[in-house]
């Protein structure tokens, strides 16, 4: 049986005036995602985690274009979709979760007719069934009275609550995936422990898959079941997220763990020299080998190999291959 | 060597809300309300609460941008209220800001150079060149190049920027940096050059700051005293690794609770808060935390608890520790 959702060697370039500068900010990266399971996509801005995103459900800018590689949902390949097909698709199969909720729900809408939209196109609910329908979400999201809650507009309601909103929308067309784009960035520590416990429990009460893309390790620790770490438009390691944290086998992996303060000691920080590199200028080589304390000549010429080992974790470093290949 | 540089006391700022121009009050948002704690010179106090709880608001009173509605703020042994012009002008110049978003925080048709000596022009009557060379000096205290001083900021990327305004925030030889989220915007590997940064300067310049964020941990790590704000009110203080390895208060536990683990096996006692931060415009009675707090008792509702030391430089505002 085919994975819910593969991605094959995608590569999704953004093209200047006539193509005058190409930035690859997607360049060959391929995963799967498995029914029911937490996938995270980790990196710093800039190393094409929302690209990956957008490209799944075709919303990229006009300037953004998939140049190469599958993805497959079910075995059916999403590139070949006409974009009617692809809007059957997003919302009824596939939701995103965006990270701003102020932007992503419109402020001339009420709450019900916003929770209402998947459930009326994607599942044919009409009238007081639809009612009921749109109830029973913002139950599953937690908000108090319900009834008198979905006349309310956007603006009647607190940040968290606003997401939670966001959270009964995707759950709305009763989706398979569910792309969560940094969807706790702008809440406050307790309401994201809300929040993402909230998704938890959405998840095991409909078995959706979750793909969950931040920058914030502390949130890959608590939610995932598999991680891979972007840099530069590539995955750089792939792992199980208890590979990550107690092996991690890419340097960039290594620096980024121990860069981040942990509570309750005051060792000083891994400082990871020098700053993300431009994606329309990289380097030759790994595109790391500027940054990394363990470079050698053959990282500043040749770009690595991706290795493999059982389980499906995969990593692209040359001192990985080397290591590898003296076992 | 621990020695006061600035001292607050039972500081509170009230907004009216409501009604016109004309007056009609329909009622005060305690916005801070009687807060009060010291900042030793050359040290670090660490402000931590979630939106809304008046850290801001703190850190303006402090920068005085904001007149205090009551209480007292002291500075090097002077009180706040009583400078007069210039006084209050060279208070300025001793207590600076760092901002959480450096995009808006700097001018985009200012020059680096003049946006770093500017303060200094200010402040200080120096020659051009004067000004040029101290400028020249700051950028290579906060790891720039001297050259980058005829750039604009859209030349720089996040984390730089964030050095520039250290830079400015330097410039004038402050004393005491308040520092409102200052790495809160920036990728991973950028907040550690900042933290590291921020480091390395109070040891070279034995300046002091007040680090205000969300983020406990980065709290913990940079601060050597840690207060909690909740609604208006500071619920617990101590010094920040006890407070890592012994919070009392409720609210402080939940923070620690919600702040997300190292790694995937973290032992975590799973304190999850229901509903959200209530409207300050409408506390409840009592403790301010009550109607979220897992512990409530009877009395929580009807008095309020005081702030009370319960160990060596530890204190908390809580019924549970027999306070009030």
């Amino acid at each position: 049986m085919p994975p819910l959702l593969r991605v094959n060697d995608l590569k999704t370039y953004y093209f200047g005036f006539r193509g005058s500068r190409v930035v690859k900010a997607v360049d060959g990266i391929s995963f799967s995602l498995e029914a029911g399971e937490t996938f995270g996509l980790v990196g710093e801005s800039g190393c094409g985690k929302t690209t990956t995103c957008h490209s799944i459900v075709r919303l990229l800018s006009p300037s953004a274009r998939i140049v190469g590689g599958t993805i497959e949902l079910n075995g059916e390949d999403l590139l070949t979709k006409s974009p009617a097909e692809m809007t059957a698709i997003r919302g009824r199969r596939i939701a995103t979760i965006l990270q701003d909720p102020m932007a992503s729900l419109d402020p001339l809408f009420s709450i019900y007719s916003q929770v209402a939209e998947p459930a009326y196109y994607h599942r044919g609910f009409r009238g007081r069934s639809l009612r009921q329908r749109v109830k029973e979400l913002l139950t599953a999201v937690r908000i108090p009275s319900p009834e008198s809650r979905m006349k309310e507009f956007p603006h009647q309601m607190s940040g968290g609550m606003r997401q939670r909103i966001v959270g009964a929308i995707a759950q709305g067309g009763g989706p398979q995936i569910i792309i969560a784009d940094e969807p706790t960035t702008n809440l406050d520590v307790t309401i994201q422990l809300q929040y993402l416990n909230l998704l938890k429990d959405l998840q095991r009460a409909s078995g959706v898959a979750l793909v969950f893309v931040t920058h914030n390790l502390g949130i890959v620790a608590k939610m995932c079941d598999r991680v891979a770490v972007m840099y530069a438009g590539k995955i750089v390691e792939l792992q199980s997220v208890r590979g990550l944290f107690y092996d991690p086998r890419h340097p960039y992996t290594r620096a980024l763990l121990d860069s981040i303060p942990k509570l309750g000691t005051r060792e000083p920080l891994y400082i990871i020299p020098g700053q993300p590199p431009d994606l329309s200028a990289l380097p030759g080589g790994c595109s790391f080998h500027p940054r990394c304390a363990r470079a050698m000549d053959r990282c500043r010429s040749e770009e690595p190999q991706e290795s493999r080992w059982d389980g499906g974790a995969t990593a692209r470093c040359w001192l990985v291959t080397e290591e590898a290949a003296r076992e | 060597m621990s020695e006061p540089l600035l001292e607050v006391r039972d500081l509170k700022k009230h907004f009216p809300v409501g009604g016109s121009v004309l007056g009609g009050t329909r009622g005060w948002v305690k916005a801070v309300d009687g807060i009060s704690f010291t900042v030793n010179r050359g040290e670090t106090l660490g402000l931590v609460g979630e939106s809304g709880c008046g850290k801001t608001t703190t850190a303006k009173l402090i920068l005085a941008a904001e007149e205090a509605t009551a209480g007292a703020i002291e500075f090097e042994g002077r009180n706040l209220a009583d400078l007069h012009r210039e006084q209050l002008m060279d208070y300025r110049r001793k207590v600076q800001v760092v901002f959480q978003d450096p995009y808006s925080s700097l001018s985009p048709r200012m020059r680096v150079g003049d946006i770093i000596g500017e303060p200094i022009k200010a402040h200080e009557r120096i020659p051009r060149h004067a000004v040029q060379s101290r400028v020249r000096e700051l950028l290579e205290l906060v790891g720039l190049r001297p050259d980058m001083a005829r750039l604009f900021p859209h030349e720089f990327s996040g984390g730089q920027r964030q050095r520039l305004a250290i830079a400015r925030a330097l410039s004038t030889n402050a004393r005491l940096v308040v520092l409102d989220e200052p790495v809160s915007a920036l990728d991973v590997s950028i907040r550690a050059h900042i933290i590291s940064l921020l480091e390395e300067i109070q040891a070279r310049l034995a300046v002091s700051y007040v680090f205000i964020a969300h983020d406990l941990a980065a709290v913990a790590h940079l601060s050597q005293q840690t207060a909690v704000m909740y609604l208006g009110k500071l619920v617990e203080e101590a010094d920040s690794l006890e407070l890592c390895a012994t919070p009392l208060h409720p609210y402080t536990k939940a923070l620690f609770a919600a702040s997300l683990p190292s790694h995937p096996d973290e032992p975590r006692e799973e304190i999850v808060l229901t509903g959200e931060v209530p409207s300050a415009l409408n506390p409840p009675r009592g403790c301010h935390f009550h109607p979220r707090c897992p512990f409530v008792m009877p009395r929580c509702s009807e008095q309020e608890p005081f702030l009370v030391e319960v160990a060596p430089k530890h204190r908390v505002a809580c019924h549970l520790y027999g306070t009030g």
